[in-house]
């Protein structure tokens, strides 16, 4: 798999199919960027599950921390991890002896350890690399829209207004081929020039 | 369901706007409202704490605003963007994410006369130093970089003249630098060229001219390309260093690829003020939605004047870049294909006087100072839009004594044609 651009289909499908997500390295801290992921994806309807040994004993949002992945102690669908490339081999080893295993592992914006996607993939897994869930969810439901972002969709169907809880519909059309950075291919079109 | 990958005149219509969730009304409605309400203490805390998405005050976004946002964000291929209420008022704002008191920018010294103007005189006075660059002269970029350079900033067409800019080149600098290159898109619109395809980090509009297309709104844009990458020194605290309005967060790590138009919104817009009207919004969006149509009519009659000026005994010389043979010829088939836009310079053989009298005599043409609209225009640079410069600058700039400018319209160009033979014969 290629994981520099993410078809929107490949990202549509995860997105609207995982329920439960555990998110390795949530914050409480109210101005970190797990702490919003944690809070938008609770509010989409996500079953959320924070995981992080220096907080147990505390809640987020009303949802008990848990020390490791293997305390969760029930199956998750999508392992969401907010640490540093660095990190990530230990959260992915541990996530494959989950029984079942998550069907996902997601690493967030700035984190990426191809080996560790390799041996998920290995096992079976879809993988997503240096991608924010809320940004993909609020892009591909067109919910961030709102502040002049690109969603790169297009829709002539009037959307519901969203409310607390609700799902939003992510099935809209995709531009730009249909993946999901668009930067990524400007990117690379500036690398390729002398 | 296949994702498709639709044209330019598709994504003019449709990207950004959809049926209004509460009526269901087709086009985008005018959100008149300075405020909007919140459904409860958290959710207006998580407005206000960047961890919602949602609207607060007019002054930071709005419904209709943000439509016109994703549209131009979309035809320019960025992540993002952000409308304010003039093209200077983008200018202002872009500056204020990537400068500090004492730094310096680059630019090409062809460019509109108001932005020179704010450049030399009211940059100055916030300590943000322009050190002028010569478009014709690559070298001149390169030799202009200093430890205290910030940026560097051209104009896809440039005006007056509408000679065009070697973008690429001018992009691999400001890569060498390690500098985000700004690009005024202004009179190309992303119809004849895509800045961002060709290396542009940063593009700015005045959505006044040839975007809104009828002369009725002022208004301005910045697109985030979304390519820079701002934390990777502490070049740019705006970006890359908590912020203190905000409890401490580091706008790109939290919004990764589009984090300078979110910088510009919550630190620009939101503190300096020059938020967009909704009114003007709604008029610009109705007018990009034709905007592939008017620029092909804009640029077919603008090279059927330019080349029937070129033959006429009156005329010393023709500076359009849709001509072959003129100076820019090259660059305008590689960057703008598709026609090099509609607003060119000409001189006469009568000099500073003959065009005082062209300019007078014409009575289709409208005499004053803006472009890009549906009506043909018509103004004498040096006496007007360029007069604070002085001469020397007037003619570095395209302004020389001498020189008329036209922004041709989408008129029939045989009444156009009529209209200029007429009064050069006057």
């Amino acid at each position: 798999m290629n994981h520099d651009t993410y078809p929107d289909n490949y990202i549509r499908e995860i997105l609207s199919g995982v329920k439960s997500i555990a998110m390795v390295g949530a914050s409480p801290v109210n101005v970190r960027p797990s702490y919003f992921a944690f809070k938008y994806l609770a509010q989409r309807g996500y079953d959320m599950i924070p995981v992080n040994p220096g907080h147990v004993g505390k809640s987020l949002l009303g949802k008990p921390f848990v020390a490791s992945l293997l305390d969760i102690g029930r199956p998750i669908d999508m392992v969401d991890i907010f640490r540093n490339s660095s990190h990530i081999m230990p959260v992915v080893d541990e996530a494959l002896k989950l029984a079942p295993p998550p069907k996902v592992i997601w690493m967030q914006l700035g984190a990426r350890d191809d080996l560790a996607a390799e041996r998920a993939e290995a096992a079976g897994l879809k993988v997503v690399m240096n991608r924010c869930p809320k940004i993909e969810y609020g892009r591909l439901s067109s919910e961030i829209s709102w502040m002049g972002v690109n969603s790169r969709t297009l829709s002539s169907k009037r959307a519901p207004m969203p409310t607390h809880g609700m799902r939003l519909s992510l099935n809209r059309t995709s531009l730009s081929g249909g993946e999901t950075h668009a930067a990524d291919s400007a990117a690379k079109n500036k690398n390729g020039l002398t | 369901m296949t994702d498709r990958f639709p044209g330019f005149s598709t994504l003019a219509v449709h990207a950004g706007a959809q049926p209004d969730p509460t009526t269901g009304a087709r086009v985008t409605p005018i959100y008149q409202t300075t405020s909007f309400v919140f459904n409860d203490a958290d959710h207006a805390a998580s407005l206000f704490g960047l961890q919602t998405f949602g609207h607060i005050y007019s002054r930071i976004g709005n419904p209709t605003n943000a439509v016109l946002e994703e549209r131009v964000a979309a035809l320019e291929g960025g992540t993002a963007a952000l409308a304010t209420a003039s093209g200077h008022a983008a200018q202002v704002v872009v500056f204020q994410m990537l400068l500090q008191p004492g730094d310096e920018f680059i630019a090409a010294r062809k460019l509109y006369g108001g932005s020179i103007n704010q450049f030399n005189h009211a940059f100055k006075s916030f300590g943000w130093n322009v050190v002028w660059a010569d478009p014709d002269d690559i070298g001149s970029f390169e030799r202009a970089v200093t430890p205290h350079t910030k940026a560097i900033f051209i104009e896809s067409i440039a005006n007056p003249g509408g000679s065009i800019t070697d973008i690429e080149a001018i992009a691999a600098i400001a890569r060498k630098a390690g500098v985000p290159l700004i690009v005024d898109n202004t009179l190309a619109t992303p119809y004849l060229i895509r800045p961002i395809d060709h290396g542009a980090d940063i593009v700015v509009h005045s959505l006044t001219k040839f975007l809104g297309g009828h002369g009725n709104s002022l208004g301005g844009v910045i697109v985030d390309a979304g390519t820079f990458e701002w934390s990777k020194d502490n070049k740019y605290p705006m970006l890359s260093e908590p912020r203190p309005e905000y409890h401490g967060i580091r706008i790109q790590e939290t919004f990764g690829n589009f984090a300078f138009a979110i910088a510009c919104r919550m630190l620009g817009l939101r503190d300096l003020g020059p938020a967009l009207s909704p009114f003007n919004a709604f008029m610009i969006l109705t007018g990009i939605e034709t905007l592939p149509l008017r620029m092909q009519k804009h640029c077919e009659n603008a090279k059927a004047i330019a080349e029937w000026l070129l033959a006429h005994p009156a005329v010393a010389s023709v500076n359009y870049a849709g001509l072959p043979g003129d100076k820019y010829n090259n660059l305008a088939r590689k960057y703008a294909p598709r026609g090099a836009g509609a607003v060119f310079t000409f001189s006469l053989k009568g000099g500073y006087e003959a065009g005082v009298n062209l300019v007078s005599n014409l009575k289709l043409f409208s005499h004053l100072a803006n472009v890009g609209d549906t009506r043909s225009l018509v103004i004498h640079p040096a006496s007007t839009t360029h007069s604070q410069l002085d001469d020397a600058a007037k003619i570095k700039s395209g302004a020389a004594p001498d020189v008329v400018r036209l922004s041709i319209g989408i008129e029939d160009k045989e009444d156009l044609i009529a209209d200029l033979e007429q009064a050069l014969s006057a």
